[in-house]
């Protein structure tokens, strides 16, 4: 399959998700500029960790506006996968893909540092390789990370089983210590930790690599069932 | 020109003369400001530039030695590094925040300028003690500003070290360092060549920011320095990140001539020295330069230190490939000028002529200083402060643990994103900060030092221990030192004892970066550290970079009970006299006395060649070298790994055991093994003294000397105080 991994003029960890997809993963990966009106013929988005526009305003704030989020709505709204990490996953709830925002680290500075987590459920094309309950590692970098939602929205998440990851030991003051969350289409999720940097053993984890498998098993069963029925 | 002009210029008289000497007239009061900045300690190296011809520059793999941008290295497999180190003292005690940010800035162009993608940036910093409430502030402001700038770029922050000491109260050190790769057939020099061809200014508009900022970090600091705050330029790392990418971009289309970034001195130092090097002229209109405010003058323009600017020749006719690029990332390109064959920097506004100086009288015909120099000042004694009062080991060591330069810094480096561009393999906290090239199968090690206790005992001495002491930590990570780079953080070159302070530390460097055959690739000097009249130590910090195979990088920390721990290179040994330098006199005696400890280079290099035999053949589960603190604290911080495995060793009877366990003798480097008979195999086949001191075990940390028991103890009463030291310091009320 092909990952098309979105670059925005700041984003500095799109050589990492390809890097991740391409090397690590063996699948196909191609970068998509910021401007750019179509998404050509991926078969899932990643939206990278950076800084978008430098991110001076609001992370994120600006490139909600951005040409290629529009074409990334219309992928999501028709049922493409669509991933957000760190940069990507603030973004992602700008645009109003997913709900709640992501605001400065309780802590008030920026972290970087491998956190434990646990995957919450598998009913999604992100963790169906996963075990519920599987304790991941990944690394986290970032200043604001922190989840917040109001409790009505919060409920919801949780009610409609839309929590992916939770932090074991929450690192920036999410509430209820919510690390990833999927739409309620389930094809959209957005995470603070780097999957992308738990790709491979000299990275000192693989474990992210779940994510990215996932969403392989996920696309190929899809396209079966598009053949089954064509 | 009257004489105060020229005065708050910081020129001399005799200089000014050289200069109606050079134009065969007076200067104009725009040519008067050119010729401050490019002859300003700070660019012009007046002080030390004779001195520094003493340091080794070449080897095989040396493709670029000092002059330009960075140094270069061979790394092999058709590949390259540049990096240089880089001070931005003044601006960060002036301004911490914004001071570090644009230091961090300014050593991340001079690198991609040559064409080099920076995959990694480490630093050097030194604060006065942070019971003063200011130092807090100021640690605070400049590590927030090396992340803000450094994370938002995208290039991890790796290492380096955090020192602090009285000398530093009024005079903080910020030294980046920053390396990256490329094609080594893909270099760019700052050079304007080929007479004709365009000159064309991108990146960030010109502002009244950061004018003189050259001239003030070339004097002391007074009372009146907080005046200078607006000489401190604001950094913006999202405008870099986009030039980064834009100027590599460019690059590959093959248009571009030469390039240099606008750093100190900006326009005025980029014009005439990427003039000078080609041997042309270079003739520029200020009314192109994009500017952000309105009314600057041609002094003003010139002068300026806005950050995140480029200049660039490129091939005449093919500017729009150029314009191209950098309008698909936004940025601003202008020709503003053209190469001509005269060698003069012509400077006009709409066409009037402002300046005009034969870039040669700017660039290399600034004046060098055989400045006079007597014995190097010590404000120390030789000898101790008296008897050494009887120490209590645990007492001792915890003390130890919970100080200022021992303690964990996690609190500082987890706010820097040392993992972007996943090519860290071993990031902050360890002996040697480890980068993978992801093209070769090679990797960089790298090692930031420096110990200015060391250096005011006795420069020479002091400097060769640095650069020992950073060879051994690439050496223990299994890397080959090949090439170095250094920043000479030092008071008054006009005083003739800190001006010995400063010949005795080159001195000392180049012999033992000659012995360890790392020769220096480039610098900075960094001069007149000094504030209301008192100088800091003589503070040289070496970045040393070395090459090794990709593997997993060998921990610092104890990884199996039941292992065997062998001490490389023996107990080494120590006098009550050179044991003044230690960060036990420091902590526990709170005194500075005596001589740095002894360094045989010879030893000190068998040692390298074992531990990297050792840690190549995949023997050693861990390594760890002993530095501040000694024995007893590498025991410590080799057990406050995530395994929780600890050690029980044994110690040989010494007449005090405090010097035995915490002297700092080099050459010594700690490990854990399986197979301890094929380590000390190796050890003997160097003649480096080695043997099992002790094993492993869960969770303690025991010393015992025949039967008597030195210490016991759980490892999480010594972890306690070394994890939180920093953080509570900090936020004391």
């Amino acid at each position: 399959m092909k990952f098309g991994v979105v670059v925005f003029p700041g984003s500095n960890c799109d050589h990492d998700a390809w890097f991740a997809v391409s090397n690590n993963l063996g699948q196909k990966a191609e970068f998509i500029w910021h401007d750019a009106t179509s998404l050509g013929d991926v078969d899932a988005v990643i939206l990278p960790g950076g800084f978008s526009y430098g991110d001076y305003l609001r992370c994120g704030a600006i490139a909600k506006f951005s040409p290629v989020m529009q074409s990334v709505r219309k992928f999501a709204d028709a049922g493409g996968l669509v991933l957000g990490i760190c940069n990507g996953f603030q973004i992602l709830t700008e645009s109003g893909l997913l709900p709640g925002a992501l605001i400065k680290n309780s802590g008030l500075k920026f972290a970087c540092k491998p956190v434990p987590l646990r995957v919450e459920t598998t009913n999604s094309p992100f963790t169906s390789d996963a075990a519920k309950g599987q304790r991941l590692v990944m690394p986290i970098a970032h200043g604001e990370g922190c989840y917040t939602a109001d409790e009505r929205t919060l409920d919801q998440l949780e009610a409609e089983d839309r929590v992916v990851l939770r932090y074991l030991e929450n690192p920036n003051g999410s509430m209820r210590d919510i690390a990833g969350i999927l739409n309620e289409e389930r094809n959209v999720m957005g995470l603070m930790p780097h999957p992308d940097r738990a790709s491979e053993p000299l990275m000192g984890s693989s474990d992210g690599l779940v994510i990215l498998q996932s969403m392989v098993s996920a696309v190929a069963q899809a396209s079966v069932l598009v053949e089954a029925k064509g | 020109m009257t004489p105060q002009v020229i005065e708050a210029h910081q020129l001399t008289a005799a200089e000014y003369e050289k200069i109606v000497a050079l134009l065969g007239r007076e200067p104009t009061y725009t040519e008067l400001g050119i010729f401050s900045v490019m002859w300003s300690e700070h660019c012009s190296y007046k002080s030390s530039r004779i001195h520094l011809k003493k340091l080794p520059t070449r080897s095989k793999l040396v493709l670029q030695g000092p002059g330009e941008n960075a140094g270069i290295i061979d790394i092999g497999g058709g590949y390259a590094i540049a990096f240089k180190i880089e001070s931005h003292n003044h601006p960060s005690f002036i301004e911490p925040f914004q001071g570090a940010a644009t230091g961090v800035g300014g050593i991340l162009r001079d690198i991609f300028t040559m064409g080099a993608r920076p995959i990694a940036v480490m630093d050097a910093l030194r604060f006065g003690p942070l019971d003063i409430p200011r130092n807090r502030r100021i640690l605070q402001g400049v590590v927030s500003g090396i992340a803000h700038y450094g994370n938002c770029f995208g290039v991890p922050t790796v290492g380096g070290e955090c020192v602090f000491e009285e000398c530093y109260n009024g005079n903080p050190l910020v030294n980046a360092f920053a390396l990256g790769v490329f094609k080594k057939d893909e270099v760019f020099y700052g050079k304007a060549k080929g007479v004709g061809n365009p000159v064309i200014y991108v990146g960030a508009k010109t502002g009244r920011d950061g004018i003189h900022g050259a001239s003030m970090a070339s004097a002391e600091f007074t009372e009146e320095s907080k005046q200078k705050r607006p000489n401190v330029q604001v950094g913006d790392p999202f405008l870099e990140k986009l030039l980064l990418e834009a100027c590599l971009e460019a690059m590959q289309t093959g248009a571009i001539v030469g390039i240099q970034d606008m750093g100190a001195a900006g326009l005025t130092c980029s014009t005439c020295e990427m003039g000078s090097r080609a041997e042309t002229g270079v003739e520029i209109d200020l009314q192109y330069v994009p500017q952000r405010e309105t009314g600057m003058t041609p002094y003003e323009i010139m002068l300026s230190e806005s950050q995140e600017r480029m200049l660039l020749v490129a091939e005449k006719g093919r500017e729009e490939e150029v314009f191209r690029v950098f309008r698909k990332w936004g940025l601003d390109a202008v020709t503003v000028g053209r190469v001509t064959p005269d060698g003069i920097l012509r400077v006009k506004d709409h066409g009037q002529v402002v300046a005009e100086i034969p870039n040669r009288a700017l660039a290399d015909e600034a004046p060098v200083y055989n400045r006079p120099y007597t014995k190097p000042y010590r404000p120390a004694p030789l000898q101790p402060p008296g008897e050494l009062p009887a120490g209590d080991v645990k007492a001792d060591l915890i003390a130890l643990l919970d100080s200022g330069d021992i303690c964990s810094k996690r609190w500082i480096w987890e706010q820097y994103d040392y993992m972007v561009r996943t090519n860290t393999l071993e990031g902050p906290g360890a002996d040697a900060a480890i980068m993978r090239i992801k093209e070769t199968g090679t990797s960089i090690a790298m090692s930031l030092d420096g110990n200015a206790r060391y250096c005011v005992l006795d420069p020479r001495e002091g400097a060769k221990l640095i650069v020992a002491e950073c060879c051994r930590n690439l050496s223990t990570a299994g890397a080959l030192p090949v090439a170095a780079t250094n920043n000479l953080n030092f008071g008054n070159p006009e005083r003739p004892e800190i001006m010995a302070q400063l010949v005795a530390c080159i001195e000392g460097m180049a012999e033992a970066c000659e012995f360890f055959e790392t020769p220096i690739t480039g610098g900075n000097v960094s001069l007149y550290n000094e504030t209301l009249g008192e100088a800091i130590f003589p503070t040289p910090v070496m970045g040393i970079v070395g090459l090794m195979k990709t593997t997993p990088p060998t921990p610092v920390h104890f990884q199996q009970p039941d292992r065997a721990v062998i001490l490389l290179g023996g107990f080494g040994e120590c006098d009550n006299l050179r044991f003044g330098g230690t960060q036990y006199a420091k902590v526990i005696l709170n005194a500075l006395w005596g001589l740095p400890p002894a360094l045989d280079m010879q030893y000190e290099k068998r040692v390298h060649e074992a531990i990297r035999e050792i840690v190549s053949a995949g023997l050693a589960e861990s390594a760890h070298d002993l530095s501040d603190g000694g024995l007893a604290v590498a025991l410590a911080e080799a057990g406050f790994g995530a395994a929780g495995v600890g050690v029980r060793v044994e110690v040989p009877r010494a007449d005090r055991q405090e010097i035995q366990l915490f002297h700092e003798a080099p050459s010594r480097i700690l490990l854990t093994t399986a197979e301890p008979e094929n380590v000390l195999a190796i050890a003997r086949k160097f003649s480096v003294e080695a043997a099992q001191i002790g094993v492993t075990m869960k969770e303690r940390l025991r010393i015992d000397c025949g039967s008597e028991n030195l210490l016991d103890c759980d490892l999480k009463e010594l972890r306690h105080p070394w994890e939180t030291s920093l953080e509570s310091t900090l936020h004391q009320p």
